[in-house]
């Protein structure tokens, strides 16, 4: 289960509205590598992991990940706050706008909503580590794309860089994961079974 | 601590909310480093400090931590993605 604790992980104060910024930052909700994405990913994979120490990492950083979104989803919603409608016409919020008005829904920058085709649990350890490595560096090169954009919005900008330098953590994690189930394989050859589902042989 | 704002308190709080979840995830993985389990205790031990003191003081920070005996307070200040929280 969860306890949900009533505050930011990093805080997020937004003093300008920019409803055009916001059409491209709603990616990392619900884009194809965003923090949505990340928390449904790794909280699904933990139950085909085979070692207790890594089904740990999956845990606290799919968790992490449930307060990345409530981060992406108060930017997007201070970013949107108060817009008059001539700048709902004028920004290119107005397709969003159409649909959700101001309110938050997971989605990627080109409208399309939230999806798992974007994202797998094999139910092979191995597999799913290597792709949960291939995910954070995807998530922080979407957070560059997003620094680039926001480069003139300060207040934004810290809240971005917070996301993006957790990336890189979360990648060293997964990194030392997928050693940890390594190391607990034939090293001449790490695919020769599924470690999650075949059993493994008595020479091995 | 106890003298601090609702808002230099909730810094303690989220401060140390971070260096705890950054430990966690190193200990996941180098559950024997005795060095950082160390470090975690300390840092545990002014998170628990400071929500006891925030929920008295001000407001729950979980469902846990309605410390009113006469109100359900949870809903009563303003939620994270409000401007005018400082959480």
């Amino acid at each position: 289960m969860w306890t949900y604790m009533k505050m930011l992980q990093y805080p997020v104060n937004i003093k300008t509205t920019n409803a055009k910024l916001a059409t491209a930052i709603i990616t990392q909700l619900g884009g194809p590598d965003g923090e949505k994405g990340a928390s449904t990913r790794y909280l699904s994979q933990r139950y085909a992991m085979p070692d207790n120490r890594v089904i740990g990492v999956l845990t606290d950083i799919g968790t992490e990940e449930l307060g990345h979104e409530e981060m992406i989803a108060t930017i997007v919603t201070q970013l949107t706050k108060n817009l008059t409608i001539n700048e709902i016409e004028e920004s290119g919020f107005y397709q969003y706008y159409v649909d959700h008005t101001i309110g938050i829904l997971p989605q990627a920058a080109s409208g399309v909503p939230f999806s798992t085709a974007s994202l797998q649990s094999t139910g092979d350890p191995i597999e799913d580590l290597q792709e949960d490595l291939a995910a954070e560096q995807k998530a922080r090169i979407t957070y560059d794309n997003i620094l680039r954009l926001c480069r003139d919005e300060p207040d934004v900008y810290d809240a971005i860089k917070f996301l993006r330098a957790r990336e890189m953590v979360h990648y060293q994690r997964f990194g030392e994961s997928l050693r940890l189930v390594q190391d607990d394989l034939d090293a001449k050859n790490f695919y020769a079974f599924n470690p999650a589902f075949d059993k493994k042989a008595p020479c091995l | 601590m106890e003298n601090l704002s609702k808002k230099d308190l909730m810094k303690v709080i989220r401060s140390t909310n971070f260096a705890i979840i950054e430990l966690a995830l190193y200990l996941d993985t180098h559950p024997e480093d005795s060095c950082a389990l160390d470090t975690y205790h300390d840092y545990h031990k002014k998170f628990k400090k400071a929500v006891s003191i925030f929920e008295k003081k001000f407001e729950p920070l979980t469902v846990y931590g309605v410390d009113d005996e006469n109100f359900w307070t949870w809903g009563n200040e303003p939620w994270p993605w409000q401007k005018e929280c400082d959480c």
